[in-house]
């Protein structure tokens, strides 16, 4: 239950990349029939892809997944506009894909403002209005969170950044292929997505960017990507993301439903076994398959070196899984303290999840809460 | 990422709990980085007779709190104040490197237990 991190390649999508690797091995760029064989598909594949987020197919840079979508978006946009201002508008609760690239430009002159959070997660918009200054020349707030599944109100956002005439760029690595997305409706200049988020292979994503804006490419050699992103194509890649991304809007709704379901079913599971519990993010306006739980008194890798024992695969708010002290930042920005943050596990759903699952799941978890508990020496001072 | 020994002692822990009457009770940690270790003993005779822990952290801190209470049960006090925190990593086969400084701290808590015993025992002299 840990489908955020990644997802399996469908099989249908490994299926269509196979040929892109033995007899259609060709580089785009080629004049000859080998590389026109494969030019053509990697257009088919963009074109696929910006469709299914309301973009035309010359706004969509192939990259080699979020990250570098992030990095590009951001980098790209402080580069080619620094001599209008220094000034970049993003939350405290970004993927370090965001933050640190912010940080990175912090540390090159640029001014980052990084706006707080509610008890829910929400970035307010207002907030973003009110830190916009003469110097402010991009916004980039996440469509939906990595840990805790909060949805921002991205078209709200959108509007302000359009009407101030700053440019606005998602982290929609976690919306993509999971909630309907169009670009237009969302008034964003940029959108990252990555494809093994939605069933597709991991090292190729993309970046959406809006007709006329011109970010400072990040990578440097060939005319790829028309100039904007160097490097040969990774066409069995995109091809997979292109059909990944498609198979993912066959069924999405009926996708979503189940996911809720499921999702509603856990939290109900958990809160009805389990005292001293949190649910952290929004109750509704989360992403279907996440949830994200605190145990009080207890730490997250215990938890999840448990469940894991019992063939549960999950993953932690918890420095220790992190490799630093500290625990979430996220969980951090919407106020919980250290020890609960410590103690938060994200279990996230996905298209291998059964009700079965979570039933088990519901089963074995009290007994590892309760083992742990009776270790900790936190659970007797407060119990 | 963990040997079998401390997965073994996670899931396993030895002698896990708080003495009642105990004799001294040491405690380390810290809930931002998200271990704390408590350690209560009970002496007799210059010897540790019995020893318990409660933990709050991750899979190292629970397998080096149990560990510890393990390796210095029955001992003197002054062959449990030389048990270092390395020496309880060794005895679990060692631990994952960024475990070594924020989760192996059973042996300061132990030491700490040990010191409270000494300067309740010895009146004033021993340190607050």
């Amino acid at each position: 239950m840990d489908n955020a991190a990644t997802t399996w390649t469908h099989p249908e999508v490994l299926k269509v990349m196979l040929p892109y690797f033995t007899e259609n091995f060709g580089n785009p760029s080629s004049i000859h029939l080998f590389g026109r064989r494969v030019r053509g598909v990697v257009e088919n594949s963009r074109e696929e892809i910006s469709k299914l987020i309301g973009a035309t197919p010359r706004e969509i840079i192939f990259t080699s997944g979020g990250s570098e979508a992030d990095n590009l978006a951001i980098v790209g946009t402080a580069y080619a506009n620094e001599s209008k201002g220094k000034h970049i508008i993003t939350s405290s609760i970004e993927h370090h894909a965001v933050l640190d690239t912010c940080k990175f430009l912090e540390n090159r002159g640029f001014k980052v403002t990084y706006l707080s959070v509610d008890k829910y997660g929400f970035v307010d918009p207002d907030d973003v209005r009110n830190a916009i200054r003469d110097d402010t020349i991009l916004i980039t707030i996440m469509h939906s969170n990595n840990e805790i599944g909060t949805i921002q109100p991205i078209q709200e956002i959108g509007e302000i950044a359009k009407e101030r005439k700053i440019y606005f760029h998602t982290d929609a690595v976690q919306s993509v292929g999971t909630l309907p997305i169009d670009v237009n409706e969302l008034k964003v200049d940029f959108l990252s997505m990555s494809a093994h988020k939605f069933y597709g292979p991991k090292g190729v994503g993309a970046l959406y960017v809006r007709n006329g804006v011109r970010p400072v490419p990040l990578i440097h050699g060939g005319a790829q990507e028309r100039k904007r992103r160097a490097g040969t194509e990774n066409v069995a890649g995109i091809v997979g993301m292109a059909k990944a991304l498609a198979i993912a809007h066959e069924d999405m709704q009926e996708h979503t439903t189940h996911l809720v379901a499921l999702r509603e079913h856990l939290i109900k599971g958990i809160f009805e076994k389990i005292d001293k519990v949190r649910l952290n993010g929004h109750p509704t306006k989360r992403l279907p398959g996440n949830v994200n739980i605190s145990f009080e008194f207890v730490e997250g890798e215990s938890i999840l070196i448990s469940l894991d024992a019992m063939g549960i695969a999950a993953s932690s708010g918890s420095a220790c899984t992190s490799g630093s002290l500290e625990p979430s930042h996220v969980l951090k920005a919407i106020g919980l303290p250290p020890e609960t943050a410590h103690g938060s596990i994200r279990f996230t759903l996905g298209r291998g999840n059964t009700e079965e699952d979570v039933d088990y799941l519901i089963e074995v978890l009290p007994m590892i809460i309760e083992r742990l508990r009776a270790m900790s020496p936190l659970f007797v001072k407060d119990a | 990422m963990y040997s079998d020994k401390v997965m073994e002692h996670f899931f396993n822990p030895r002698n896990v709990g708080e003495i009642e009457d105990a004799d001294g009770i040491g405690k380390v940690g810290n809930p931002v980085c998200g271990d704390i270790m408590q350690i209560s003993i009970k002496v007799k005779d210059d010897k540790i007779s019995d020893i318990k822990f409660r933990t709050f952290g991750c899979g190292a801190a629970i397998a080096t709190s149990s560990m510890v209470t393990e390796l210095v049960k029955g001992k003197t006090l002054e062959e449990a104040m030389a048990v270092t925190n390395k020496a309880v990593a060794e005895a679990l086969d060692g631990l994952p490197a960024p475990k070594m400084h924020c989760s192996n701290l059973a042996a300061d808590a132990l030491h700490n237990a040990i010191k409270d015993y000494l300067s309740k025992k010895g009146g004033t002299d021993g340190e607050e």
